[in-house]
């Protein structure tokens, strides 16, 4: 193989600029609406802090079941498909949907579910007993959700956002392929269409290392924050 | 302190097909100031339940709970919130935040009612030296005991100075000796502080060392509560012979059996040598125990007197004279 680097590195440099800045908007959006989503999933569930909100266990029962419909059917559409579906969405709200902030649009659709979900399953292995001891101190909702229920679970989700962040990863590859530029756009423009083998083998070192480098920083930091 | 009146408490079904569980059928149950008030039942008797109830954390289907003068089903959630804090609770399994150090842990309440955080380092320091933990206050509850634990829970739930501590089988995953400890840091606390302390367990050890009153719940049902000391002078009472197993030993047929039961000053005087000497009978002792119940000297006794009801019915009335609680279990076949 006979390798241009001079060629190569500014195209990879700018790829991978790409790469982080769609998912970096992506990862920002992802964390506040599927904390947010993880949350009230687990709190309007029966037994949760939020299952009566304004004293009603029907609305509650309602907002869980609404949000767990919603949820699903985004965990349910393969991304690509959820790509093209949100094509007119994206361009109402970004102006065109080519380019990495447009396709910062679906990635975030669609890691919002998977995180959140990921997020119900932290806040769900938080020992009962710590939410009713909170509660015998007189503790708010509030209080429950910030101080017992996230500062517990802190651990998991660090690692559940790894895991997202993989994922986004993973989608903006394919987000590549219908005009998102990135590594993935590199992969397939240089690697599959122009038989380029340099550049795709190029490109799946760089991904491997960044998904071990994500695991690694996240594996320890979730260490430090456990204390279990 | 504590007063609950007809309180009622049932499970609705979670679905078409579930019955509906009564936990609690119609408890009324006073607990004074400064005692150590223990509940004592069967598993799913409904001790927790109730214990749940004081402090809402259940919310009672009919009945009044009243704690320091406060009817706590009249209070509104905020208000609820507010009573709580003089309410300190400890559970079975700790229930510490395994995210916090054991001084952030016995802060926690005191965050809750917005002390500021200098006060809140003062007071958990203050409480952590009174359970005898002021120097782990920066480890963290997987560092530390079951016994350590405990420690932690009860200085958290007496941070915030509660009139009333709930506990809720505070012992019951401890080995005996540090059982033993925790139930004397309790008796501490409440002796010292002047804590009113209302427990629930399974052990009549518990209730032993260190309850002052006691109860007894059966199906949601109080069947039995009162001053230990005068429940071990109350005929029949289950929780006296609970306290005091006796064994199965009957004694001869034709023979009289009688239990006897003695508590205070009475404990120290030699009354089977007295009674054979006084009537020239020969006692034989079938069963004993003598213990110390609350700070005081009871036992009990199992004694077989020679032939029938009847010829033995002036050394019983001489029992009797004397203060003892005397049972006739078995008279002349
Ligand atoms: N959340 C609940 N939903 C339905 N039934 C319940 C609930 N909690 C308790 N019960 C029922 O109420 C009854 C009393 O339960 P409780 O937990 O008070 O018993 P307990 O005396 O504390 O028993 P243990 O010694 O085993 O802890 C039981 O029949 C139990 O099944
Ligand atoms: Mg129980």
């Amino acid at each position: 193989m006979n390798i241009n680097w001079g060629v190569m590195i500014p195209i990879l440099a700018k790829a991978i600029g790409e790469t982080f800045q769609m998912i970096g908007i992506a990862l920002v959006f992802t964390i506040v609406f599927g904390l947010l989503v993880g949350v009230l999933l687990v709190s309007t569930d029966e037994g949760g802090v939020y299952e009566a909100p304004f004293g009603s266990r029907r609305l509650g029962a309602i907002i869980h079941a609404v949000l767990g419909f919603i949820v699903n059917i985004g965990r349910s559409l393969p991304f690509i498909i959820l790509m093209v579906v949100l094509i007119p969405f994206t361009r109402l709200i970004i102006g065109t949907f080519i380019g990495p902030t447009a396709a910062a649009v679906p990635l975030t659709i669609a890691a919002i579910p998977f995180f959140a979900r990921l997020v119900e399953i932290a806040l769900r292995e938080v020992d009962t007993g710590l939410v009713e001891a909170a509660r015998s101190m007189g503790a708010t909702r509030g209080t429950i959700i910030w101080k017992v229920l996230l500062a517990e679970a802190r651990p998991s989700i660090v690692l559940a956002l790894s895991t997202s962040v993989i994922s986004l990863l993973n989608y903006s590859a394919i987000a590549g392929t219908i005009g998102a530029g990135g590594i993935g756009d590199i992969a397939i423009r240089y690697g599959y269409q122009r038989y380029d083998n340099s550049y795709l083998f190029t490109t799946i070192i760089i991904l491997i290392v960044i998904v071990q480098m994500v695991q690694l920083v996240a594996s320890a930091v979730a260490r430090r924050l456990s204390h279990r | 302190m504590i007063t609950i009146t007809d309180l009622h408490k049932s499970y609705s079904p979670r679905n078409a097909r579930g019955t509906t569980v009564e936990a609690l059928k119609g408890i009324d149950l006073t607990v004074a100031d400064g005692e150590i008030f223990g509940v004592v039942g069967q598993s799913g008797a409904g001790k927790s339940t109730l214990l749940r109830c004081v402090n809402l954390l259940e919310r009672p289907t009919s009945g009044s709970i009243t704690v320091a003068g406060q009817d706590l089903t009249t209070l509104g959630e905020a208000d609820l919130r507010v009573a709580r804090h003089g309410i300190g609770m400890v559970f079975q399994h700790f229930n510490l935040l395994s995210s916090r150090t054991v001084a952030e842990n016995v802060e926690f309440g005191l965050e809750i009612t917005g002390v500021d955080r200098a006060a809140r380092r003062a007071r958990s320091a203050e409480v952590l030296d009174l359970v005898g933990l002021g120097d782990r206050a920066s480890a963290y509850p997987s560092q530390l005991s079951g016994g350590q634990k405990q420690r932690v829970g009860i200085a958290r739930a007496l941070a915030g100075n509660p009139k009333v501590l709930l506990s809720d089988e505070a012992t019951s995953s401890l080995d005996p000796e540090t059982t033993d400890s925790i139930l004397q840091l309790l008796k501490e606390l409440n002796r010292t502080l002047g804590v009113t302390i209302m427990l629930i367990t399974h052990e009549m050890e518990v209730v032993k060392r260190i309850c002052t009153s006691a109860a007894l719940i059966e199906g949601g049902r109080i069947v039995e509560s009162g001053n230990v000391i005068d429940l071990l002078n109350t005929p029949k009472s289950k929780i006296a012979h609970a306290l005091f197993p006796l064994g199965e030993s009957r004694g001869e047929p034709g023979n009289t059996v009688i239990e006897i039961m003695y508590a205070g000053h009475l404990a120290d005087e030699p009354i089977v040598g007295r009674m054979s000497r006084e009537f020239g009978i020969d006692v034989n002792i079938l069963g004993a125990a003598v213990e110390v119940v609350s700070d005081h000297r009871v036992g009990r006794m199992r004694l077989e007197l020679p032939g029938s009801v009847e010829s033995n019915a002036v050394p019983i009335a001489r029992l009797k004279d004397s203060g003892l609680y005397v049972e006739v279990l078995e008279g002349a076949l």
